[in-house]
């Protein structure tokens, strides 16, 4: 049975790791972020959880992989520059296969840029950022709903592949009120964690237990290749089963908008005013920023359907749509520079999203994205 | 010297410690006349003796000091570079009532790993760092650390370390008792036989402080490094019990029973 709340999207995310069975969050403060380890530090103790106020992000990623490791569902909270630090922890957590939860709540960069919201940690998230060959599963939320929901989503993906899982959101969807239903989604069977580091004697065969991040050179996997080998049917079973998006609209759209996180609700209002003006617009929103659905904006592309991507950077998800567009379609962005002040604030409105679809498709004046067609 | 005792020295000496890891599952890790297995035979000797192996958790860095980790058949957690006092830390906050330890080098700990070791100090987190100091980075090739001699010659100061350009020693052991949030600080070696038997006593004392709860319990081991001093094994273990503890005295620096 759910339970309606009004609540901050960050604070969404800690009731869905609370409803996701989380035992423990580890994290430093930095803003937009702090209603996460806010809430962990007044809540989670009250309810027999762990919480851990960290000396940096570089502690807080370790507590992390040292809780996981000791079988426990955890997770860790922070923002762009601490998202930075984590990332070496990061590709170690992956060799060791530890099923970690780690939310980015994006803002600006690059470097410091305190407290100004924004969309850049796109590349940052999917391509990694740590050292060798990984992936992570990226989840998107849109709402308090989605936080609430995603981050659920996320503990059960975690576990599922025994592999870290990030959930963006950014400023805006982490710090807007919204009703949210706060439901403990089932997404099955918890896998067991046989394999944790719990003390020997926790163990059904007696036998210790060695979680580490050297596979191959450990007897985990009897070769680096072997490990190599079951890492890249790992990454080509999340491609193939998680990707996750949602069209709005787009069946008879010649124009289709790309987003996802706050500057997909925007393009939201944006199609819709511009359907309103009898223009066929839709809207793809991305859920999964990897894997990324390459295929349904490549199946738009071939349709002739122009593509618009809105996010709040310089252009960053547009590598990805360029990839599943192979040239076959114009390209066109409304990004950082688009917000609707010039200076220090701002951000991305409805209004200037429908001035770019009529610009696009009414006036014909915009320019796309140099490098294809 | 009683007879008993002669025969439980004996013993100690002679039999293996069921917590040590099969000779054959090891990679073979260490350098002839290197003191790092004698640490990890010694604290396998200390979990046996207090009956805590099925409750032991050791979390490793990265360099030779995490190869004494392996030998042990305990629980273990292997993480990134310097950070096993926060692997530590979410090992121990999970489980309290296990024993949580951790086995570093002194380039893991007191180097690229001191923001993690500061943190513990402060939170008074209820865990064991034990220390392994050599003076020089012995995975990598033997270049300085910050454990490192004045005038000491390593691969990253060929000329000796100049105290004007890298600093002096650090004393960990020292600088550790100095936190409230301590419970126990010592330094020992394993260069002679009565050293090996006051540092088994440290980490003993150690293990059950931490059990206690009574604050966050450290031990500093001097081993040498015969490859990196470019020494004899033999030679090495002079210059440690001659030179090496001129520098860093053993002993007690902080014990809460005390």
């Amino acid at each position: 049975m759910g339970d309606k709340r009004l609540l901050e999207g960050n604070v969404a995310i800690c009731w869905g790791a609370i409803s996701a069975g989380c035992q423990a969050f580890f994290g430093y403060p930095i803003t937009p972020q702090n209603e996460i380890i806010e809430f962990c530090a007044r809540e989670f103790p009250k309810m027999g959880k762990v919480f851990v106020q960290a000396q940096s992000e570089l502690g807080s990623i370790n507590m992390l992989y040292g809780a996981l490791a000791s079988g426990a569902r955890a997770m860790t909270g922070t923002s762009g520059p601490g998202w930075s630090l984590m990332q070496e922890t990061i590709s170690a957590m992956v060799n060791a296969e530890l099923p970690a939860v780690i939310v980015d709540v994006q803002r600006g960069g690059p470097g410091g840029q305190p407290i100004r919201h924004a969309q850049q940690d796109f590349s940052h998230c999917t391509r990694g950022g740590g050292s060798g060959d990984y992936k992570n599963i990226v989840l998107t939320p849109a709402s308090a709903q989605e936080c609430c929901d995603f981050v659920q989503l996320a503990f059960h993906l975690a576990a599922k592949y025994r592999n870290p899982v990030i959930v963006m959101s950014d400023a805006i969807i982490g710090q807007t009120r919204e009703l949210v239903n706060v439901e403990k989604l089932d997404f099955g069977p918890i896998p067991n964690s046989d394999w944790a580091a719990t003390g020997r004697g926790r163990h059904k065969d007696g036998k210790s237990r060695f979680v580490e991040h050297a596979a191959g050179f450990s007897p985990r996997y009897p070769s680096y290749g072997a490990f190599l080998v079951q890492l890249s049917r790992k990454i080509a079973l999340m491609e193939e089963n998680e990707v996750r998006h949602e069209c709005y609209r787009t069946d008879d759209a010649e124009l289709v908008v790309v987003a996802y996180g706050y500057t997909s609700r925007v393009s939201r209002e944006a199609v819709n005013r511009a359907r309103e003006e009898g223009l066929r617009v839709g809207l793809i929103r991305v859920l999964t920023a990897w894997p990324f659905p390459h295929e349904v904006i490549g199946q738009t592309a071939r349709k002739g359907c122009r593509i618009l991507v809105v996010e709040d950077s310089l252009g960053q998800m547009v590598d990805d749509v360029r990839c599943a567009v192979a040239g076959l379609t114009e390209i066109h962005l409304v990004g950082i520079l688009d917000r609707h002040l010039p200076t220090d604030g701002g951000m991305i409105l409805p209004d200037k999203v429908f001035d770019k679809i009529r610009a696009i498709m009414v006036d014909k004046d915009h320019t796309p994205c140099p490098g294809k067609r | 010297m009683p007879w008993e005792e002669v025969i439980q020295i004996m013993k100690n000496v002679m039999e293996r410690p069921a917590l040590l890891k099969s000779a054959d599952k090891l990679p073979l890790a260490f350098c002839p006349g290197c003191q790092n297995p004698t640490v990890g035979r010694l604290i396998a000797e200390v979990l046996e003796e207090m009956k805590a192996g099925e409750k032991a958790v050791g979390c490793l860095g990265i360099g030779c000091s995490s190869f004494i980790g392996f030998m042990l058949d305990v629980d273990l957690i292997n993480g990134p570079h310097g950070r096993a006092p926060d692997l530590a830390t979410g090992a121990k906050r999970m489980y309290p009532d296990n024993l949580v330890f951790t086995v570093q080098g002194d380039g893991d700990l007191l180097s690229i790993g001191a923001e993690s070791l500061m943190g513990a100090l402060a939170r008074s987190e209820k865990i064991t760092i034990i220390m392994i100091n050599n003076t020089v980075y012995g995975t990598t090739g033997g270049q300085a650390a910050p454990t490192s001699l004045v005038g000491q010659m390593t691969a990253t100061t060929p000329r000796g370390k100049d105290a004007a350009e890298f600093g002096y020693p650090v004393h960990a052991a020292e600088m550790i008792a100095t936190f409230k949030g301590v419970a126990y600080s010592a330094r020992g070696a394993v260069n002679t036989f009565a050293n090996f038997m006051s540092t088994r006593k440290y980490v003993r004392t150690a293990f059950e402080q931490q059990q206690e709860g009574a604050g966050l319990t450290f031990v500093e081991i001097l081993t040498p490094c015969p490859t990196n001093w470019h020494m004899s094994p033999v030679k090495s273990l002079t210059w440690l019990g001659e030179t090496l503890i001129q520098e860093y005295p053993l002993g007690e620096f902080k014990n809460a029973r005390s």
